[in-house]
This record gives structure tokens, C-alpha cells and sequence, in this order.
């Protein structure tokens, strides 16, 4: 995109990549093609995503928001962009074997930043009226199916990353789920990163569940290329109302991944909603969950384990606004850190003055291996209602002396007594997978990561 | 089988043991009694290697080794076992797979291969009677949510699983009542044999009544200052622990 002459204009560069200036004149000279790949509904709203972020920028960690990720060294990177939305030439049906045995998802897979459109046979059996796609190619086939949804919550949002995604994204995965439809197998998207050079993905994730629907997706975030990559992703999810919808994140990416992504979730009365949002292994991740519990008699239930070590950071922003009476959330998130990993939690609450009868529970528990590990956590409870029941907990410790000490009397090893106890701990959050296979799988891949062995899928040929 | 000589323990700079002597063959069923703060508990932690203590003097010998080279885990494993006080609630860890880690931890320790999943079973189920311990504890987590009875049970129950050649039982009847004392001891006495030895450190000579023990001795202030058989124990559950302490300090 730009040529780098000389050293000194090479500093000045990347000052400029990362304060966005850069991207913004790429907008002004190429946002022709950028649309003219994409489609008119997820135009309409570009240029003013493109005008926010303008105005705000990439975030700093001088916003309160992002105050425990520094983006500007990844995004200081001149990545290539696929604008004109080039095919690369790789079919991820062929190199991923998703394994995790006996899951027998629907699979579909986002390809850098563009829905792969191959047709896959063990798609065939999606009940009738269930839409599952490309965003792009589904926004131009059925746009009165999408123009009440897509960007309702994303461009409400004042945040840089989401108004970047906003002005860049031209692709994702969509998936419409019809009234009282209930999926009975898991729904899988793999993002996968395959780049011989630098590279930055945006895309736009659109789900929509109508009345009574149920279904459970699985992300797997994985990278292929031992270049630097940088994802942007928004996923808005609309929950119907008595609907059911799961939503697993799992990340096991390379150390060279900057992986920025924003989960949007609106749920509409007596609907259920669980996020389990599982980072294995990653190099600089920054995950946005915002759940606005828009009708009374939902529930909530947000999670997560984060395993880091070695200069891995991970941070979890996360925020629930409680809007109606009666309604149910809980939320527990653990991480264990080690060597100088960093991580950083956010727990917002809101409870809007009607929302009496609210009961909303959060807990963030942490554990350090080492002293250089660094945790950052930040319970966030803004509370109108007068009638409700809140609590939150959060603490940062070292594993428990007397229980090593008992295990070791009974002739456990330090070493596996430990490994136990690290398991333990992330035991109640690997609990709220409803997906047995995909429970036994994460089970089995904590244990490895927490034993320091690989545990990569087999599909990633990069993880160390 | 057991040696120890000399020993004198600290923690936190404070000493608490100031050498103390003891020998324990096989066969035999030590009791060892005093008042609080002698150093009693101090003994069995020093005894099973635990890092909060700190051993400024003396030898531990146990089958011939040196005791004071090994980490907890290598005592164990070489047959020494602690029935704790206060035993510790692990939650998230079941008592399957932790008896099943430990299980073949001992037996990768004594080069045996990890044992079968039906022996493992079968083993379980047959300990499980020994102290009548309910199938429902054992598919919880260690100790969580166990009632005081329920953890000293358990902690016979990991006893007879493991198989000690030496048994330190401390304080195992504090916070029992009569009937789960009963049971508690019955356990201990069907696997006494006369190849394992038992140290039983209590305050009361209540649960000698059960476990009748060979020797008793008397605990103060870090050293073993008088020693006798199971009347001993009954003449101090008659008359305190008083004339001891006169007896020593007025030496």
C-alpha cells in the first residue's frame, strides 16, 4: 500500500499506522472498491462508521475501556488488506480437520476476512429455513431479512475498533435461524488466517434467531502462516425472544496474532443466552462482550478461561445492561498466568432503574504462576433499581499452600499436584460447555496446554 | 523402622521441637499425647516433610533413609502417611482422580505400571467399606463440602487405600462424635498388621479405648519427657497434664 523509502520516513509511518491516519487515506482513495466488493445494506452505513472513526481513532489505552491493552505496537504494523477481495488460493475444507472428536457441526469457515463459499455435504442436513452464509452474498439476495438487524447495535457503538470494522468490513458469516426452528447439531465457524505477508481481517458477523429458535455456535479463531496478523472482528447476535442461543469462543492462535473482536448480543424476553469464550493460546487478544438483556425473564450466562504464559496478553472487557425486570445473569471468568503474561478483565453491570427483581452475579478469579505475571481486574456495577440482587468477587492469588502440601503427602509430585489444581480451577467454567464433545475436547485441551504441551488443534500447523 | 534423633524444628524462627528422640518397630502402635503448644502436630508435619517447617538439628530415619533428603511426595511413597487435623477441601479435584493420581504416583515411584481401571475399582470399592464411607463422597470433589466426620473418614479411607507402612493419625478423633470415633477406629484396626506401625497423636485419651496403644508418650515443649504404656494415658486423662510440667520444669 505505501512504499517504505528510508528509515526516517519509515518511523514516521508507523506513527501514522497506528493513529489510523494511514487507513484513513486508504479510505478516502479506495472506498470505491471497498463497497463495490461488498453489498449496498453494509454500505449504507460505511461512510459514517468510516466518519466515526475518523473522530475517535484507534483506542489508546488512555480510554478508561481500553485501558489494559496497548494496541499500538500491533497496530503500528503495515498489514496488507484484501479490498478487492482477492481469492486465496487455499480451500480450508481440504487443510481443517477440526478435532474434536464426534462434535458434528455444520462447519463453515471465514477465510481471513471473507466467508469461504465452497458447498460442503455435511451442511445438507440444515432444517429448511435456516439461512447460514455469506453476509455479503445473503445481504444482496434477501436485504429485507437483514435491514432490521445488521449494524443496530454496531453502529451505535463509540468505539474505534468497531467503527473501523464498520468502515472496512465488507464480508462475515451470517446465520438466520426462522421461529421456533432448533438446531440440533452445533453450528462451527473457523476463522482462519492464511497470509504470506502481514495481514489484517475485518469482518462482520450477523446472527439472527427468531422466536423459540435454538442454536449453539462454535468460533474457533486459528492462524496457518507464521506472519503477523491482526483480526478486527463485530458479531451481532439477536436473540428472539423464548429463543436459545450458545455461543463458544475458542482461540488457539499464534504468538504473532492480534486478535480484536466484539460480540454484540441483544436478548428479547424469556430467551437464553450462554458465551464461553475459552483463549488457549493467542498473542495479544482484546475481546468485547456486550450483552443488553432487553426483555424480562432472560437469562445470562457469560464466561470464560483464559491460559496464557510467555508474553501473551489477554483481556476481557465485558459488560451486561440489565434493561428489564426479572431477569437472570452470572458471569465468571478465570484466567491462570504465567511467565510475563498479562491479562485484564472488565465486569460492567448495569441495572436500569426498572429492571427491579434483577439477580446478577459476577466473579473474576485469577491465578499467578509467577511473580512477573500481571493481572488487572476491574468489577464495574452500576445499579439504579432498588430491588435486586448483585454481587461480584474478584481475586488474584498463587495456588493454594496447604492443598499442594495435602496432595504431596498422599505421594503427588509438586509438579502434577499443581497441574491439578490449575485444572480444578478452570473445572466450573469448562462446566458450562453444553456441548459434551466440545466439553471432553476443551477438558483435554486445557490439561495439555496446562502441561505445557501443544495444544493446538490439528488443523494449525504454527502454534509453538 | 522409624528413628528419630535429635530433632529440632522451627517455624517462622520459632523453635518448636528441641530434641526430640523416638523409635518406632514394627507392629507397634505409639501414642503420643501433651498439652497444647508441645510440638505434637509440629511432629507430624516434620515427620511427612511439609515446607512450612524448617529442621535445624537431628536425623529422621525411616527403613534405613534418610528422611530429611526427601520431598513429601518421596516419603509418602516410601510408606509414610498422614492422617491430617484439619484435613484440606480441594475443590474441582474428585476423589477419583485424586485417589487414582496418588495411587499411581506410588506405584511409578515403586516402578510398577499405572494400575487397571477395573482393579482401581475394585480396590476403591473394598476400602470404601472398610470405613463405610458413602459412594457419594467419593464422586465429589476432596473434602468439599464433607462434614468433620466425613473428612477423618475419608482420611482412613486414603490410608487403607495407600498402605502405609507408617500411619500418623493426628488428631483424627478431634470434632468426631462416639459412633463416627467407632467407625474411625475399627478402620484403623483392621488394617493395623504387624508389619506397619501406627503413631497416634491425640489430645484425649478417649480414642486410645479403640486403638490401644503399646506406648505412650508424653509431649512438652519439644521434647518426649516421660513415656509408658496405655495407664499412662489413663492416669492423664485423670490428672491432667499439670505434674508433668512440674515434674519438667522443676528439673
Amino acid at each position: 500500500m505505501k512504499e517504505i523509502n528510508d528509515e526516517a520516513n519509515s518511523v514516521a509511518t508507523l506513527t501514522e499506522w497506528h493513529e489510523g491516519a494511514e487507513y484513513i487515506k486508504l479510505y478516502n482513495q479506495f472506498n470505491g472498491q471497498i463497497k463495490s466488493h461488498s453489498a449496498p445494506l453494509m454500505n449504507e452505513s460505511r461512510d459514517a462508521s468510516f466518519g466515526l472513526f475518523k473522530s475517535l481513532g484507534f483506542p489508546t489505552n488512555q480510554l478508561e475501556n481500553y485501558k489494559y491493552t496497548d494496541l499500538k505496537d500491533p497496530l503500528s504494523v503495515e498489514y496488507g488488506l484484501n479490498i478487492n477481495r482477492l481469492k486465496i488460493p487455499v480451500n480450508p475444507y481440504e487443510v481443517f480437520q477440526c478435532d474434536v472428536p464426534g462434535i458434528h457441526s455444520y462447519l463453515y469457515f471465514v477465510l481471513n476476512d471473507g466467508f469461504y463459499p465452497v458447498r460442503d455435504k455435511r451442511n445438507d442436513a440444515l432444517p429448511d429455513g435456516v439461512i447460514i452464509g455469506s453476509l455479503s452474498e445473503i445481504a444482496q439476495s434477501h436485504p429485507a431479512l437483514l435491514k432490521d438487524y445488521y449494524g443496530k447495535m454496531s453502529t451505535t457503538k463509540a468505539d474505534g475498533l468497531i467503527a473501523f470494522n464498520g468502515a472496512f468490513a465488507q464480508d462475515g458469516f451470517f446465520m438466520y435461524v426462522p421461529d421456533n426452528v432448533q438446531l440440533d447439531r452445533p453450528v462451527q465457524l473457523v476463522n482462519i488466517m492464511r497470509s504470506d505477508v502481514d495481514f489484517m481481517a475485518n469482518s462482520h458477523n450477523l446472527i439472527i434467531l427468531g422466536e423459540g429458535a435454538k442454536a449453539q455456535l462454535l468460533v474457533c479463531d486459528h492462524t496457518m502462516d507464521k506472519v503477523r496478523f491482526t483480526s478486527n472482528r463485530v458479531t451481532e447476535v439477536f436473540v428472539g425472544k423464548n429463543a436459545v442461543y450458545e455461543h463458544y469462543k475458542l482461540e488457539n492462535t499464534h504468538a504473532e496474532t492480534t486478535n480484536m473482536s466484539n460480540l454484540l448480543i441483544r436478548q428479547e424476553e424469556a430467551s437464553n443466552v450462554l458465551a464461553n469464550i475459552i483463549t488457549l493460546h493467542n498473542g495479544i487478544t482484546r475481546n468485547t462482550i456486550e450483552i443488553d438483556v432487553d426483555g424480562e425473564h432472560c437469562e445470562t450466562m457469560l464466561c470464560g478461561i483464559v491460559l496464557a504464559d510467555k508474553k501473551q496478553q489477554v483481556d476481557n472487557f465485558t459488560s451486561i445492561i440489565h434493561g428489564k425486570p426479572n431477569c437472570k445473569s452470572n458471569e465468571l471468568f478465570k484466567y491462570v498466568l504465567d511467565d510475563t503474561a498479562k491479562g485484564g478483565f472488565t465486569g460492567k453491570l448495569y441495572v436500569a432503574r426498572d429492571a427491579q427483581k434483577t439477580a446478577a452475579f459476577q466473579t473474576n478469579k485469577n491465578i499467578l504462576l509467577k511473580r512477573s505475571a500481571k493481572m488487572r481486574t476491574k468489577p464495574q456495577l452500576e445499579i439504579y433499581a432498588d430491588d435486586v440482587k448483585c454481587s461480584h468477587g474478584a481475586t488474584i492469588g498463587q495456588l493454594d499452600e496447604n492443598a499442594m502440601f495435602y496432595m504431596r503427602s498422599r505421594g503427588i509430585s509438586e509438579a502434577e499436584a499443581r497441574l491439578l489444581l490449575m485444572f480444578a480451577f478452570t473445572a466450573d467454567v469448562i462446566d458450562n460447555i453444553r456441548i459434551d464433545a466440545l466439553k471432553d475436547r476443551i477438558k483435554m485441551l486445557v490439561e495439555k496446554r496446562l502441561r505445557g504441551e501443544l495444544s493446538k488443534c490439528e488443523g494449525c500447523v504454527i502454534c509453538q | 523402622m522409624l528413628e528419630i534423633k535429635d530433632i529440632h524444628a522451627n517455624i517462622n524462627g520459632k523453635e518448636i521441637l528441641k530434641g526430640l528422640i523416638l523409635k518406632v518397630n514394627p507392629g507397634e502402635i505409639h501414642a503420643i499425647m501433651g498439652p497444647n503448644g508441645a510440638g505434637k502436630s509440629t511432629l507430624a508435619s516434620v515427620l511427612t516433610g511439609n515446607p512450612a517447617f524448617e529442621v535445624t538439628h537431628g536425623s529422621i530415619s525411616f527403613h534405613g533413609k534418610d528422611m530429611l533428603e526427601l520431598s513429601p511426595e518421596q516419603r509418602a511413597n516410601e510408606g509414610i502417611f498422614l492422617s491430617f487435623q484439619y484435613p484440606v477441601e480441594i475443590p474441582g479435584v474428585s476423589m477419583v482422580n485424586f485417589m487414582r493420581t496418588a495411587i499411581n504416583e506410588q506405584r511409578k515411584y515403586r516402578q510398577l505400571e499405572p494400575i487397571s481401571a477395573t482393579d482401581f475399582l475394585r480396590l476403591m470399592r473394598e476400602k470404601k467399606e472398610l470405613v463405610e464411607m458413602d459412594n457419594k463422597l467419593t464422586n465429589r470433589s476432596v473434602n468439599e463440602g464433607f462434614s468433620g466426620g466425613e473428612k477423618k473418614r475419608n482420611e482412613i479411607f486414603q490410608m487403607a487405600m495407600l498402605d502405609p507402612d507408617l500411619s500418623i493419625l493426628d488428631e483424627t478423633d478431634s470434632g468426631l462424635d462416639i459412633d463416627a470415633l467407632r467407625i474411625v477406629a475399627n478402620g484403623v484396626n483392621k488394617l493395623k498388621t504387624d508389619k506397619n506401625a501406627t503413631i497416634v497423636i491425640t489430645h484425649y485419651q478417649r480414642l486410645l479405648d479403640y486403638i490401644v496403644p503399646d506406648f505412650v508418650h508424653v509431649l512438652y515443649d519439644g521434647r518426649i519427657v516421660k513415656t509408658g504404656d496405655k495407664n499412662l494415658a489413663l492416669e492423664l486423662e485423670e490428672k491432667g497434664y499439670d505434674w508433668i510440667k512440674k515434674e519438667v520444669d522443676g528439673e
